[in-house]
């Protein structure tokens, strides 16, 4: 790399990334701010904070989110896996084409197109057989578990791919049955993808404002959806005091996350080099 | 009649027993089941939904609930009347606030993702090019947003935008006379779907360009080739299939963006996933929302296909 060219893509780098943290640092600042007005700097204060915690609707919306969102991360990482590992390790079954259109489908399907399609079976379903009987908690989660299992089978299914089958085959001709193998061997080695899989689904769950709105009933309001109503009306600080918590939830989670994965790498590398000396 | 009964239940038990036969002639019931699920859950839950959403395109309106009429009705004694009417497309095709909308989301979609390349790739090129140690902080910087509430990064431009907001406040610090009007405009909307979708770029792009073979960069330069020329013409070919995933990555939800439009946009940034919301939910007009929904469906079905290609292209590649 030239030194000009080095020096462009430096500064594309550190532009690209103030682009992506400014808003969100904005909204950290503007959390502790004393006036209503959120142009307006008037003093630092944790007023908003105490009033989020009064806000019943808030928080009984955030309790329904993270019900659904747990409960459906659990099934479509279910899902997912089981898709997943159909496509990376069954060969050329028949139907492997349309399983594999309709898994990846999803990934860039509109949300429009997801809510409204799902809404419209759910209202069928009900006039032809009766269930689900309305729409609420139950609507929310299959129609999430229906794209947010797309996410967790390309994340098994890549790791999948990028792994070396050798190990299984091994177990196999030493006598192991495909479902032994599978619980013994493969679901440890890719247990990371799918808890990767499974914090995807769940972030997605409890991200989604345009799908809850189409197959969510009267009384059944996601967080995302009062989030939706009230910023709708303008800026208010309380959704930026909300917005602080879940940054600082995320960026915890995903730091030692990192840390954890780092250790792992190390430990391993060490046991590598132990393997190369002890062989030695 | 009892004849013809009989005659149903033992093809019935034919069929059953020839099933079950095949199923312990595989011994393969486990294998079934792993395949058989997942397809079983997206066939009634992805794919009948598109054909149910079709059939309400093509029936009429009316009051109540559901506010269409049945696409089936008995008529005279047992004869099926299909009646199929097209004339939710006419609407589309012959109003001109359908046809705004949809160029208009084209056209929106089709400039963000521009940008989106062009901010993306140095972004990926620099993280896939760095020191090791630095290479997993950045992705994880790029990660992080997409980990946090979309709806709230989205909302951040508010108060970033507005004519009394923070950039605004600067810029008249600097010696601006006048605020910008930013919010609800068509340059928010450009400006919250590069935010947004930035790093669903830059992820497959740093993938491509991280396997990139350096040693065919150094023939090039020991050949006399100059640097712009070796990328145009080695890096970029070799890079394709990152760029057509993010592009699409970004391209389609992109068309059929609500959120963004309905928060940052003006009145004028119509877009057709808006369109389609305020069908549904204000005009409460379900036929013609789900004919909005199939005419999306047919615009985005050629750059599906097109990501679905690449995304075999680098599960093949991985093999």
């Amino acid at each position: 790399m030239n030194a000009r060219k080095s020096v462009f893509v430096l500064t594309m780098l550190v532009l690209g990334f103030v682009f992506l943290y400014g808003p969100i640092l904005s909204l950290i600042i503007y959390s502790f701010n004393e006036s209503r007005l959120v142009t307006v700097w008037g003093g630092f204060s944790v007023k908003w904070y105490r009033e989020l915690l009064q806000n019943q609707q808030l928080l009984g919306a955030a309790w329904l989110s993270l019900k659904i969102a747990a409960l459906n991360a659990t099934c479509a990482t279910v899902l997912g896996t089981l898709a997943g590992l159909a496509l990376a390790r069954f060969g050329a079954f028949r139907g492997r084409a349309l399983l594999m259109g309709m898994a990846t489908a999803p990934l860039v399907m509109p949300e429009v197109i997801t809510g409204l399609s799902l809404l419209l079976l759910f209202v069928a379903m009900e006039q032809a057989i009766g269930w689900p009987a309305g729409r609420g908690m139950t609507t929310i989660t299959i129609a999430h578990i229906t794209f947010s299992m797309a996410y967790v089978t390309v994340v098994v299914q890549s790791r999948l791919a990028a792994l070396d089958e050798s190990l299984e085959e091994a177990a196999m001709d030493l006598g192991a049955r495909p479902a032994k193998v599978f619980f013994l061997i493969t679901l440890p080695i890719i247990m990371p993808a799918i808890l990767a899989g499974w914090l995807l689904a769940f972030t997605l769950s409890w991200d989604d404002l345009v799908i809850a709105s189409f197959v969510s009933g009267p009384g059944a309001s996601t967080l995302p959806i009062v989030i939706f109503s009230k910023v709708r009306l303008g800026v208010s600080p309380d959704i930026n005091a909300l917005a602080t918590i879940l940054v600082l939830i995320v960026a915890i989670g995903i730091v030692t996350a990192g840390i954890y994965m780092q250790r792992q790498q190390k430990r391993r590398d060490l046991d590598v080099q132990r393997a190369i000396a002890a062989n030695d | 009649m009892r004849l013809a009964e009989l005659r149903a239940w033992i093809r019935a038990l034919g069929t059953w027993r020839w099933a079950s036969h095949r199923l312990r002639g595989w011994r393969q019931g486990g294998r079934t089941a792993v395949m058989g699920v997942p397809t079983l859950w997206l066939l009634l839950f992805f794919l009948v939904p598109f054909i149910i959403v079709f059939k309400i395109s093509v029936s009429d309106a009316r009051l109540g609930m559901p506010p269409y009429e049945p696409l089936f009705t008995w008529a005279q004694a047992q004869v099926m009347q299909l009646k199929l009417n097209f004339a939710n497309y006419a609407f589309l095709f012959e109003d001109a606030l359908y046809r705004n909308a949809y160029l208009n989301s084209v056209v929106t979609a089709g400039i963000s993702t521009l940008i989106c390349l062009l901010i993306g790739y140095p972004m990926a090129y620099g993280i896939a090019r760095s020191k090791p140690a630095w290479r997993n902080l950045l992705l994880l910087l790029v990660m992080l947003p997409f980990w946090t509430s979309f709806l709230l990064r989205v909302y951040a431009w508010i108060g970033l935008l507005r004519t009394d907001g923070v950039i605004n406040k600067a810029l008249m610090f600097l010696g601006l006379d006048e605020p910008l009007v930013m919010l609800q405009t068509n340059f928010a909307v450009y400006l919250g779907i590069v935010y947004s979708y930035l790093p669903f770029m830059i992820l497959p792009l740093y993938t491509a360009i991280e396997r990139l073979d350096l040693t065919l960069l150094e023939a090039a330069a020991d050949l006399g080739c100059k640097p712009t020329k070796a990328f145009l013409r080695i890096t970029v070919p070799l890079t394709k299939g990152g760029i057509i995933a993010g592009c699409m990555l970004v391209f389609i939800p992109a068309v059929g963006e609500f959120v963004i439009p309905a928060l940052l946009g003006g009145p004028d940034s119509l877009m057709i996933g808006r369109v389609l919301w305020e069908e549904f939910f204000n005009n409460r007009d379900w036929p013609v929302a789900s004919a909005v929904a199939i005419a999306m469906l047919l615009l985005l079905v050629i750059p599906i296909m097109i990501f679905q290609r690449a995304q075999g292209a680098r599960a093949g590649a991985h093999r």
